[in-house]
């Protein structure tokens, strides 16, 4: 088995304020595999999209990485100097925003966008980079690419738009795609057209995707495995279809039940009490305890490591086997 | 396009038949211009004889429509002062002026918006410190004020700079330029400086208002994760984007600093338009002021219309909305 395209390790990051350390990531780990799509899903603010920039390296001063690795097709990324890491964005690692409307410099030509962001990173010719363009272009689904290759951003719709960002993350053909919120902005049935794109390109080109989105049915749609988030930790991370219809921890699982269906008998939706705490006011122990109904005294004083159950691997002291003798002693 | 230039052009024909109204109306309120052009005694049969002769007997509308075609023809009548036509006056100062302005105005743009990118980049150092500082200076001094202090310490002090005059003109058709002699550009240099001060600050200030703006948008944070070089970021895509507001402030600027021109072409004794107009002024030489009004409006409601123009060059937005009108 070759090395995953994406691996992160014990990843945080903190965002230094006058008074005090916040930290948004902490210890979050997981790897995606080539022509993967690994969803990442959590309430505003659980750290999805922090961990989408940490990875492409984009976390802007008074933000930080303070520990942790990331290894992209084995090569640790995380602490490259400036110049390098910027080769890697966009040629292997394209990124992909959540507002079309406002990710293409109004002033510029499409195609110029394209060209300049393919002649940054491959050794072509002008004319071989535009004729790559409007390939990319075709290759979205824009009809008529060889029109609107000298369009300006205004004059394409949202989804059209989002199709253009989508050309400008592959044009290099990189090994990991991160979606940000890619279908946010969009009208639900362009949202659909968005997604199957997503999907298809990831399959087409061996793409590895993190696909960071708080639409858990365009996860259940799109990805291969789901990670969780909560309070700048994974609570959760598995094969899709497990951790939809069988979620393990107590906050995946109010997730799971917040979800309508439309078969099935009619019930309540279930809400989780509370919100998820601030980044300056995180509870010791498990961040989740002031809102889970199964927490014990443990849960106050220690914080769970992700433990592998099955398919699944969880952070919640529930699954615990053998409790820690320490722990059993301060609970009781 | 060309339906927009047009709507724009008539506009400003508009705004020039108004500007001719006031212009004109001055004759009218600053008493008899039949006293100012005779002498105190002459007779009343005389006076009558001039005022025939000038057609100010007619009624005002008349006046009004033959002062107006006159003036567009770039005839504006007799100063009363020089006893020579004011078109003459004007065209041979009109050179001194523009040179000057357009000197002020290129010093301006280009250490405006080099410091002003300088300092959106580089946030927080020494020389960044210093341009905010020199330009709360620009800012705060009045204009006449800082021509004084300059003549103070090159001219009277140091003795490297002549304090006043435009020195040798080299004279090309009816142009006169003081920029292909040693003497005419060393005389240029201060009263360039007096007046773009202001402007200079007033950009600088724009451009990195502007420009840290546009380094947060979405466009520019999509623009690194495409992994373009810092280099193509900064001066490719944020630069174009700050230039747009800032091309609508230069071009007004343009304006204001031929009107200002009058404080720095009195303090330099710069033989322009601006000093012709004060020394109109002092001897109420009516022809002169409502020709220099003419002519100022003119020049802003040209540069106002190029500033439209060149507006939907830079942004193709603006392209789109004006070939669809609503």
């Amino acid at each position: 088995m070759t090395a995953p395209v994406l691996s992160v390790r014990n990843l945080e990051v903190e965002f230094l304020t006058r008074r005090s350390t916040l930290r948004a990531i902490n210890g979050v780990s997981f790897d995606i595999a080539k022509g993967e799509v690994l969803g990442v899903v959590g309430e505003s603010g659980a750290g999805k999209s922090v961990t989408g920039l940490a990875v492409i390296g984009l976390i802007d001063p008074p933000g930080r990485i303070a520990g942790g690795e990331i290894y992209l097709s084995g090569t640790r990324i995380d602490h490259l100097p400036t110049e390098e890491i910027r080769r890697i964005r966009g040629k292997r690692i394209g990124m992909i925003f959540q507002d079309p409307l406002t990710s293409l410099n109004p002033l510029y030509r499409v195609g110029d966008q394209i060209v300049e962001t393919i002649r940054t990173h491959m050794n072509l010719s002008e004319t071989a980079a535009r004729k790559r363009a409007i390939d990319l272009l075709a290759e979205v689904g824009i009809p008529a690419p060889e029109k609107r290759i000298d369009a300006y951003p205004h004059e394409f719709s949202g989804g059209m738009r989002q199709r253009v960002v989508i050309a400008l993350a592959i044009c290099a053909e990189p090994e990991l795609i991160i979606a940000d919120e890619p279908t946010t902005a969009l009208d639900v049935s362009v949202q659909a057209q968005i997604i199957s794109l997503i999907k298809r390109l990831g399959r087409d080109h061996g793409t590895a995707v993190m696909l960071v989105t708080h639409d858990m049915g365009v996860i259940a749609e799109t990805s291969d495995r789901v990670a969780v988030m909560y309070s700048g930790r994974i609570a959760e991370i598995g094969p899709v279809q497990d951790v939809v219809q069988n979620p393990l921890h107590p906050y995946a699982k109010g997730l799971m039940g917040a979800i309508p269906t439309l078969a099935g008998e009619e019930k309540r939706l279930v809400q989780i009490p509370g919100s998820m705490p601030r980044l300056s006011a995180i509870p010791p122990g498990c961040s989740f305890n002031p809102r889970c109904a199964f927490a014990f005294d443990r849960c106050r004083v220690e914080r769970p490591e992700p433990l592998k159950q099955g398919s699944h691997a969880v952070a919640c002291h529930l699954y615990d086997p053998a409790p820690n003798e320490t722990a059993k002693e301060s609970a009781a | 396009m060309l339906a927009f230039t047009l709507r724009r052009a008539i506009q400003a024909i508009g705004v020039m038949i108004a500007v001719g109204v006031i212009a004109f109306s001055m004759f009218r309120f600053a008493g008899d211009p039949v006293n100012q052009i005779v002498s105190l005694d002459t007779p009343a049969a005389e006076r009558e004889a001039v005022r025939k002769s000038l057609g100010l007997d007619d009624p005002v509308p008349v006046q009004f429509v033959r002062y107006f075609t006159n003036a567009v023809q770039f005839k504006f009548g007799v100063s009363y002062q020089f006893r020579q036509p004011v078109s003459n006056l004007l065209m041979e100062r009109m050179p001194a002026t523009l040179e000057l302005a357009a000197c002020a105005t290129v010093l301006a743009m280009v250490f405006g918006i080099l410091m002003g990118v300088y300092s959106a980049l580089r946030r927080d150092t020494i020389l960044t410190k210093f341009f905010q500082a020199v330009s709360l200076i620009g800012i705060s001094l009045p204009t006449f004020l800082i021509g004084i202090l300059l003549i103070y310490l090159f001219s009277v002090t140091l003795g490297w700079l002549p304090s006043f005059g435009r020195g040798d003109v080299v004279r090309i058709g009816w142009w006169t330029t003081g920029l292909l002699t040693l003497s005419g550009l060393k005389a240029l240099i201060m009263p360039s400086i007096t007046l773009g001060l202001f402007q200079m600050t007033l950009i600088m200030r724009l451009v990195r208002a502007e420009m840290l703006e546009v380094l947060r948008t979405d466009y520019i944070r999509f623009a690194r994760a495409r992994g373009l070089t810092t280099r193509a970021i900064h001066f490719g895509h944020a630069l174009k984007n700050t230039l747009v507001p800032v091309i609508t402030v230069a071009g007004l600027q343009f304006g204001s600093v031929i009107a200002f021109a009058i404080i720095t072409e009195t303090v330099f004794q710069w033989p322009g338009m601006g000093l012709l107009f004060v020394q109109a002024v002092q001897n109420v030489d009516i022809p002169i002021m409502a020709a220099y009004l003419l002519m100022v409006s003119l020049i802003f409601v040209t540069i106002n219309l190029v500033v439209d123009i060149l507006y939907t060059i830079v942004d193709p937005r603006l392209r789109s909305t004006i070939s669809r009108p609503a």
